[in-house]
């Protein structure tokens, strides 16, 4: 393995481990459960990219088979973090965050979550 | 170099871990306790692949995969379970 490549795979474990800890580490240190939020679903995501690039990278320059499980599983985690956290959103807001503090939607339907829950009716998913 | 690399990248997530476990346990809300538990699922992946690299084996891929599967699956589930008091209706 080349020098060029043995920094490259080096830069890329050290940043991604620095986005982890820079997730991890606001997860503990922002005030609020919404400003928490922020911290891991987008740093920690990058962080985990940045390991599975490095390697991808690396089975690709030592071995020479170039295996595309890595990105599956980046694209994986790439989709699923917005959803998560819009589910945990949802969440919080269900109890902490009245309807009448959240700013009108501009259209018929109000702030998806609460009615559905308040009514139990089972309208809305 | 990449051995010190891989060293780094390892102790910055597991700091991370106890970071999450940190806020897992003290988490004033619901809320924050899921999000500490999704974000532990998310660090533990990339220890996994870390692992992988560290002892040089391509096996790990799919336990992985498989972990963040069903880390996105529990992580629904739970927030589900709080939103509609139940997970499928």
């Amino acid at each position: 393995m080349s020098q060029l490549s043995e920094v490259a795979i080096s830069a890329l474990l050290v940043i991604s481990g620095l986005f982890g800890l820079v997730g991890s580490w606001g997860l503990v240190r922002l005030r609020d459960t919404l400003q928490r939020l922020h911290a891991p679903t987008k740093a920690t995501t990058l962080g985990v990219g940045g390991a599975l690039l490095a390697s991808m990278l690396y089975f690709a320059l030592t071995h020479g088979q170039v295996s595309f499980h890595e990105l599956m599983i980046s694209v994986f985690l790439f989709i699923t973090a917005p959803v998560s956290a819009n589910f945990i959103a949802k969440t919080h807001m269900l109890h902490h965050v009245q309807p009448e503090e959240l700013p009108p939607t501009g259209r018929a339907t109000g702030w998806a979550g609460y009615e559905a829950a308040g009514q139990g009716e089972g309208s809305g998913n | 170099m990449i051995t010190l690399a891989l060293a780094f990248a390892t102790g910055c997530f597991t700091l991370g871990l106890l970071l999450n476990l940190y806020r897992l346990v003290r988490g004033p809300r619901a809320a924050d306790r899921i999000l500490a538990l999704d974000t532990m699922v998310i660090n533990v992946i990339a220890l996994i692949v870390l692992y992988g690299i560290w002892i040089d084996s391509q096996t790990f891929f799919e336990v992985s995969m498989l972990i963040a599967m069903v880390g996105f699956v529990s992580t629904v589930a739970y927030c589900r379970f709080i939103l509609r008091g139940n997970i499928i209706e």
